[in-house]
């Protein structure tokens, strides 16, 4: 009987989760004609004269990212948990959450318009750095800090939200008590929340590096939106993408899906495996 | 921001640090807010206003009309299109998501069966693995049969939702005594009796979260069908915010034309685009953060 109650679920596993990842797999160690190729595929995408250029981009995105994310995420749930007066302190959670429903195309476009010099919010401050016009605002070398900023602005909130539950499961005896020793407020932060915080930081840490390896729909609107200053092959997705579309050669394709699938998948079991965060029993 | 508790003076460090505190505060909530609030008063302006004006002054009604105008007359009504397949894409994900999440979930939490332990691993891994990274092996699985482009090439894998199961099964395996379950067995009831008569009526709180997560997550997605529906006729608004863009003149030069789209006709369909998960956000915060902090609360 139980297996009827995980039949349907079972079946949608099998065809959209261990099926495409064993099909991708096949894919990339076989040529077009069906026949084995070795590693070649492989060989062929990562000497691909794109796919470097493409690592560095989604390397120096992530690396900022996620010291932003890490540092100003920790930082702002415990100055919103210092808040005592609780409309104050639920307003302002409700603040950085909501930019979380503008995912994905939504929350790019806003940032285009934000980024756009004649049009946007910040006109004024990006003439005062020096930028006069959308096309100087996205050259490359923006690129990375731009990223970041929309990503940050779509998914601290979430993060804050949770590592703010995280601290209200610190017991207030804890506190008290520290306090009554004569620790200060950066103390009680260093020295408690932080340690307490800190699964929740690397579980944060760990989810965003994954899902920030996966950069897409960012610069293939921005590559769209200028007329192709920003190359339409700026992230490793993108090249994945381009080889299927573009290329018609799915071996390529699936070469790199599987390099970006191997990435998502350690960093998941190992969280799973490793267990703590998860209940598996 | 008071920290001061039972009478005790703060000192200067404390005084500081609450300013500093404020500041930063201050910072972001400008951070967060600007881009939402000056993409709400961008739809009632004219393309004209959008540029002189300052920034943070309404428009007025009329331009606010006359962009939905131009907004809903774009390739003879495209938009309207697009939303409704999103409608459609999420609402059929919805919907299996549900059929197959809530049985699942609870099989897993209070049944035992070969497997079971394999399903549930499985389960987690794909839970944590960013979505986006199995739509390239999924398009080119679905490719080699053929079922590109048809809705259900979107709506069945946003229905494997191992999310929901997950969430399922917390819930069952901690708010559900066996004890109940057995005495319904006692009583005569079958396993099937048991989860539609004892396990369902008890599961609606779980029900209605799995169902907005799946929603918001179908609604929201761009690669899936991105990758899936080459004809515009099948994009989801998500998608058709691209051809828009793309017709665009003030960010895509070489696009002016008939059928050129205004900014703040752009910007009113960026609103529309997130209006449904916005709402599903401002009503359901905390629903919403109970689901996201479900998977750790377990010290």
């Amino acid at each position: 009987m139980s297996y009827a109650f995980i039949a349907l679920y079972a079946v949608l596993t099998v065809a959209f989760g261990i099926l495409p990842a064993l099909y991708a797999l096949y894919l990339a160690f076989t040529d077009a004609e069906g026949g084995f190729a070795g590693v070649g595929n492989f060989t062929k995408v990562v000497g691909d004269f794109r796919f470097m250029p493409a690592v560095g981009h989604v390397a120096l995105y992530l690396a900022i990212w996620l010291v932003a994310l890490v540092v100003l995420v920790t930082l702002l749930a415990i100055v919103v948990h210092a808040v005592a007066v609780r409309w104050v302190s639920s307003t302002l959670r409700l603040i950085f959450y909501l930019p979380g429903a503008l995912a994905g195309a939504s929350s790019v476009l806003l940032w285009l318009f934000v980024l756009d010099p004649a049009a946007g919010p910040i006109g004024g401050l990006l003439h005062l750095l020096g930028f006069d016009s959308f096309v100087e605002v996205i050259v490359p070398a923006n690129l990375p800090p731009i990223f970041a900023v929309i990503a940050f602005w779509t998914g601290a909130g979430g993060w804050i939200v949770i590592m703010y539950g995280a601290l209200n499961n610190i017991s207030a005896d804890v506190i008290e008590a520290a306090r009554m020793d004569g620790a200060g407020r950066i103390q009680i932060a260093w020295r408690i929340q932080l340690p307490l915080l800190r699964k929740w930081i690397s579980y944060m840490g760990i989810m965003s590096l994954a899902a920030g390896t996966q950069l897409f729909v960012e610069p293939q609107l921005l590559s769209q939106a200028s007329n192709a200053i920003v190359p339409n092959d700026y992230s490793l997705n993108q090249l994945a993408y381009q080889y299927a579309f573009q290329q018609n050669d799915f071996n390529g394709a699936a070469a790199i899906s599987l390099l970006l699938l191997a990435i998502a998948l350690a960093l998941s079991a190992v969280f799973v495996l490793r267990g703590g965060l998860f209940e598996k029993d | 921001m008071p920290t001061t508790r039972a009478g005790r003076p703060a000192g200067v460090t404390g005084r500081s640090g609450r300013a500093i505190g404020t500041a930063v505060v201050a910072i972001f909530v400008l951070f967060f807010l600007i881009p939402m609030a000056w993409l709400l008063l961008a739809t009632t302006k004219s393309a004209r206003g959008l540029t002189v004006g300052s920034p943070f002054t309404p428009g007025t009604l009329g331009d606010l009309g006359r962009n939905w105008e131009q907004l809903f007359a774009f390739q003879d009504g495209a938009v309207t299109l697009w939303v409704g397949n999103s409608a459609l894409y999420a609402a059929g994900a919805l919907v299996i998501t549900v059929i197959a999440s809530i049985p699942a979930g609870y099989a897993m939490a209070l049944t035992r069966f070969r497997f079971r332990r394999l399903l549930l691993v499985i389960t987690l891994i794909v839970m944590l693995i960013p979505n986006t990274a199995l739509v390239l092996p999924i398009f080119l699985e679905l490719n080699s049969v053929g079922l590109i482009g048809s809705p259900l090439s979107v709506i069945l894998p946003m229905s494997f939702f191992p999310f929901g199961v997950y969430l399922t099964y917390i819930y069952f395996s901690t708010s559900i005594p066996r004890d109940l379950l057995s005495a319904a067995r006692i009583d005569g009831c079958t396993e099937l009796q048991v989860f539609t008569r004892v396990a369902l009526p008890l599961a609606a709180p779980i029900v209605a979260l799995v169902a907005f997560f799946s929603f918001v997550q179908s609604w929201n997605n761009f690669f899936l069908p991105f990758v899936m529906l080459p004809s515009s006729d099948g994009y989801p608004i998500q998608v058709g915010l691209t051809s828009l863009l793309a017709s665009t003149p003030a960010f895509n030069p070489s696009s002016a034309g008939s059928e050129s789209v205004q900014l703040p006709t752009l910007a009113l369909a960026t609103v529309i685009s997130v209006l449904p998960v916005l709402i599903v956000f401002l009503f359901s915060q905390r629903f919403l953060v109970a689901g996201m902090t479900a998977g750790g609360t377990k010290e």
